[in-house]
C-alpha cells in the first residue's frame, strides 16, 4: 500500500514567476521524509506537485517529472482527480467540513468512489479513526459536527479522512503548526505508527520535529527573494543534523538564518 | 443613556485622548439617534395611517375579509383577500421554482467554473437585469411572452394534463399564471443569483482544496464544500427573492387579466395578485373601495414581512454555526 517516489527536473510556476527550479529527489515507501527550508522557499509548493494539487490555483504549472512507482503522474492520459486518491494530503490548518459530523468527514472521501454498503462503511471509518488515534476520543459522538473537535483532535480527523481512502502516499503540509504542543506529540505518534503502511513527506518549520520523526531530510532554499527555491541538500535525517555537508544547510539547522 | 454618561463619568476621563475623543461624541450621537428616531416615526406614522383608513372599510364589509374571493367594495361592498393572497402567493412560488435552479446555476458559474474574464462581465450582466424598470419586464411579457407561451402551453396540457397544474379545459395559453411567474422569475433572479454567488465565494478554500485533495472532481467538489456550506446563504437569497416578487406591481398588472378565484391551472388565462389589484383598482375608488385596498395593502405587508423574517431567522442561525466553527 506504499509507493516510492521519484521527481526529476522539476519546475513549478506561478504564471510567470518560477517558485521552484530543477528539483531532483527520491522518496522511499515506508518511511517519513521531512522538507525543510526558510519561509518561501517552495518545500509547500513542491509538496502540493506531488498530489498535483498545485494545478489547483490559477495560472500554476508544472515541468518535470513526477514517478509514482514508474508511473509519471503528469503523463498525457492521467487525470488529476485519479492522482489525489492514490496520494492523500493534510493541510496546515485543520480543515473538517464544518457542515459534515465526524462519520460523514471520514466518509467523504469514500463516497466519492461511488456506492458503498453501510457496513463497510461503518468498518472503514472506526478502522480510519482507529488509524488516526481518534477513535476513543470520538466513538460515542460520530454524528456530531467535526468542527466542534478540538484542533489537535479535528487535524487527526483530517488524517482518518484521508488515510481512510486508502491512499499510497500522504503527504502533509505543516500539520502541526496550528497545535499545541500534547496535540503535535499525538500527531508525531501517529506519523510513527502511519509509517508502516505509507510513504510519508511532511513539510514543517519545526526543526526538531523533523530531527524526530523523519528518516530523511531535503533542506530547500532560495539564493535570494524572488528566485526560485532548490534543494541544497537531502540526506540521511541523522547526518543532515549532525554533519551537513553544506554551509546553507547547518547555518539554518543551527538557527543562523531563516 | 444615562447609563452609559455614568461610565464615562466614573470612568479615568481624564487623559487628553478620551476628552478629545468625546468631543465630537455628543453631535454625532444626537445626529444617529435622531436619524434612528425619525425612522421609527415615519414607519410608525405609516402604520397608522393605513390601519385608519383601512378600519372603516373594514366594518363596512359584507363578506368575511379574510376568506371571501370576489372584491367588490364599491358597490355590494363585498369583498375579501382569498382570492388575491392566493394568487400573490402562487405567482410568486412559481417564479421562485423558475428562477433558483437558474440563479443558482449562474451563480456556480460565475463562481466556480467561468475563466475570470468570463466571470466579470456575466456578474455585471446579471445586475444590470435588476435595474430594467419593472414595467419593461410587464410590456415584454405582454407583448413578446404571452404569445410565445401559446404552443408550449398547449403542448403542456395535451401531454401532461393529469397533472394539476397543466390541467384545464378549453382556453390554454394567454395571459396566464406561468407568464406572470416567468416574468417575475427573471425580475427576481439577479438578486437570488448576486447573494448565492457572494456566498458561494466566501466558501473557504480550505474546504475547497480539502475536497479537491480527496479526489473530487469540481462537481463533487461543489457537493462537498460549497453546497452545504452555502444552503443558509442561498435560502435567505430565495427569501428575498420570494418578498419581491410578492411585492412586484406593475408587471403582473399588465399580464394577469384580474379574475378573482382560486385555481391552480396556471395554463389557463387566470390570475391576480394584491399588488395588481391596488394598481388596477385604486384609480376609480370610492372611499370603501380605498380603504379596502389599504387594508388589502396590509395583508401583502404582512406576508413580506413573514417571509422577511424567516430569512432573517436563517442567517442568524448561519451566524451561531459560524460561531461554532472559530
Amino acid at each position: 500500500m506504499s509507493k516510492q517516489i521519484q521527481v526529476s527536473g522539476l519546475d513549478a510556476y506561478y504564471g510567470s514567476h518560477k517558485a521552484i527550479e530543477d528539483v531532483s529527489m527520491t522518496i522511499e515507501p515506508r518511511s517519513i521524509t521531512a522538507f525543510i527550508g526558510p519561509s518561501g522557499c517552495g518545500k509547500s509548493t513542491f509538496l502540493r506537485t506531488l498530489n498535483r494539487m498545485h494545478e489547483v490555483i490559477p495560472g500554476a504549472r508544472v515541468e518535470g517529472k513526477v514517478l509514482l512507482d514508474g508511473d509519471d503522474l503528469y503523463g498525457g492520459n492521467v487525470e488529476p482527480v485519479s492522482v489525489r486518491r492514490m496520494i492523500g494530503m493534510v493541510f496546515q490548518r485543520p480543515n473538517p467540513f464544518p457542515t459534515m459530523s465526524i462519520y460523514d468527514n471520514v466518509a467523504a472521501g469514500l463516497r466519492l468512489n461511488g456506492r458503498i454498503s453501510k457496513s463497510r462503511l461503518d468498518d472503514t471509518v472506526e478502522e480510519s479513526l482507529k488509524g488516526a488515534n481518534l477513535w476513543n476520543e470520538v466513538k460515542d459522538r460520530l454524528s456530531k459536527p467535526g468542527a466542534g473537535l478540538s484542533g489537535g483532535q479535528q487535524q487527526r480527523l483530517c488524517i482518518a479522512r484521508a488515510i481512510a481512502v486508502k491512499p499510497q502516499v500522504l503527504l502533509m503540509d505543516e500539520p502541526c503548526s496550528a497545535l499545541d504542543p500534547i496535540s503535535t506529540l499525538a500527531i508525531e505518534d501517529l506519523m510513527a505508527k502511519l509509517k508502516d503502511d505509507y510513504t510519508i513527506v511532511i513539510v514543517t518549520h519545526n526543526m526538531q520535529q523533523a530531527a524526530r520523526v523523519s528518516d530523511r531530510t531535503a533542506f530547500f532554499n532560495l539564493a535570494e527573494q524572488g528566485k526560485p527555491g532548490k534543494v541544497i541538500e537531502m540526506d540521511e535525517t541523522s547526518r543532515m543534523f549532525t554533519n551537513p555537508s553544506h554551509k546553507a544547510t547547518e547555518d539554518y539547522i543551527t538557527g543562523r538564518f531563516g | 443613556m444615562t447609563i452609559k454618561t455614568e461610565i464615562r463619568e466614573g470612568g479615568p476621563a481624564t487623559s487628553r485622548s478620551a476628552s478629545r475623543r468625546s468631543h465630537g461624541e455628543a453631535p454625532f450621537r444626537f445626529l444617529s439617534t435622531g436619524a434612528g428616531v425619525l425612522l421609527l416615526g415615519i414607519m410608525a406614522a405609516i402604520a397608522v395611517f393605513l390601519i385608519g383608513e383601512a378600519i372603516p372599510a373594514l366594518r363596512a364589509d359584507k363578506g368575511n375579509f379574510l376568506t371571501e374571493l370576489t372584491w367588490d367594495p364599491n358597490s355590494s361592498q363585498v369583498f375579501g383577500i382569498g382570492a388575491l393572497a392566493f394568487g400573490t402567493v402562487l405567482s410568486s412560488a412559481l417564479a421562485l421554482v423558475i428562477a433558483m435552479p437558474i440563479a443558482v446555476g449562474v451563480a456556480l458559474f460565475i463562481s466556480h467554473y467561468a475563466p475570470r474574464r468570463l466571470a466579470g462581465p456575466l456578474g455585471y450582466l446579471i445586475d444590470l437585469l435588476a435595474a430594467v424598470p419593472s414595467v419593461i419586464y410587464g410590456l415584454w411579457g405582454v407583448a413578446f411572452l404571452v404569445p410565445l407561451l401559446r404552443e408550449p402551453s398547449q403542448w403542456l396540457n395535451d401531454t401532461f394534463g393529469w397533472f394539476p397544474l397543466f390541467a384545464g379545459e378549453g382556453a390554454i395559453g394567454g395571459k396566464t399564471m406561468l407568464a406572470g411567474g416567468i416574468v417575475l422569475a427573471i425580475m427576481i433572479l439577479p438578486i437570488i443569483a448576486a447573494i448565492s454567488r457572494e456566498v458561494f465565494l466566501q466558501v473557504p478554500k480550505m474546504n475547497e482544496e480539502a475536497a479537491l485533495a480527496l479526489g473530487a472532481t469540481r462537481w463533487e467538489m461543489i457537493r462537498m464544500a460549497v453546497l452545504p456550506f452555502g444552503r443558509p446563504g442561498v435560502i435567505s437569497a430565495a427569501m428575498l427573492g420570494l418578498g419581491r416578487a410578492m411585492g412586484e406591481t406593475i408587471a403582473v398588472a399588465l399580464i394577469f387579466p384580474a379574475t378573482f378565484g382560486i385555481s391552480f391551472q396556471i395554463l389557463t388565462p387566470q390570475g391576480n395578485s394584491i399588488a395588481a389589484n391596488i394598481a388596477n383598482g385604486f384609480g376609480e375608488a370610492g372611499d370603501i373601495g380605498r380603504g379596502a385596498l389599504i387594508a388589502s395593502g396590509l395583508v401583502l405587508f404582512i406576508i413580506t414581512l413573514l417571509v422577511n423574517m424567516a430569512a432573517r431567522m436563517i442567517i442568524n442561525r448561519r451566524k451561531e454555526l459560524m460561531k461554532a466553527d472559530t
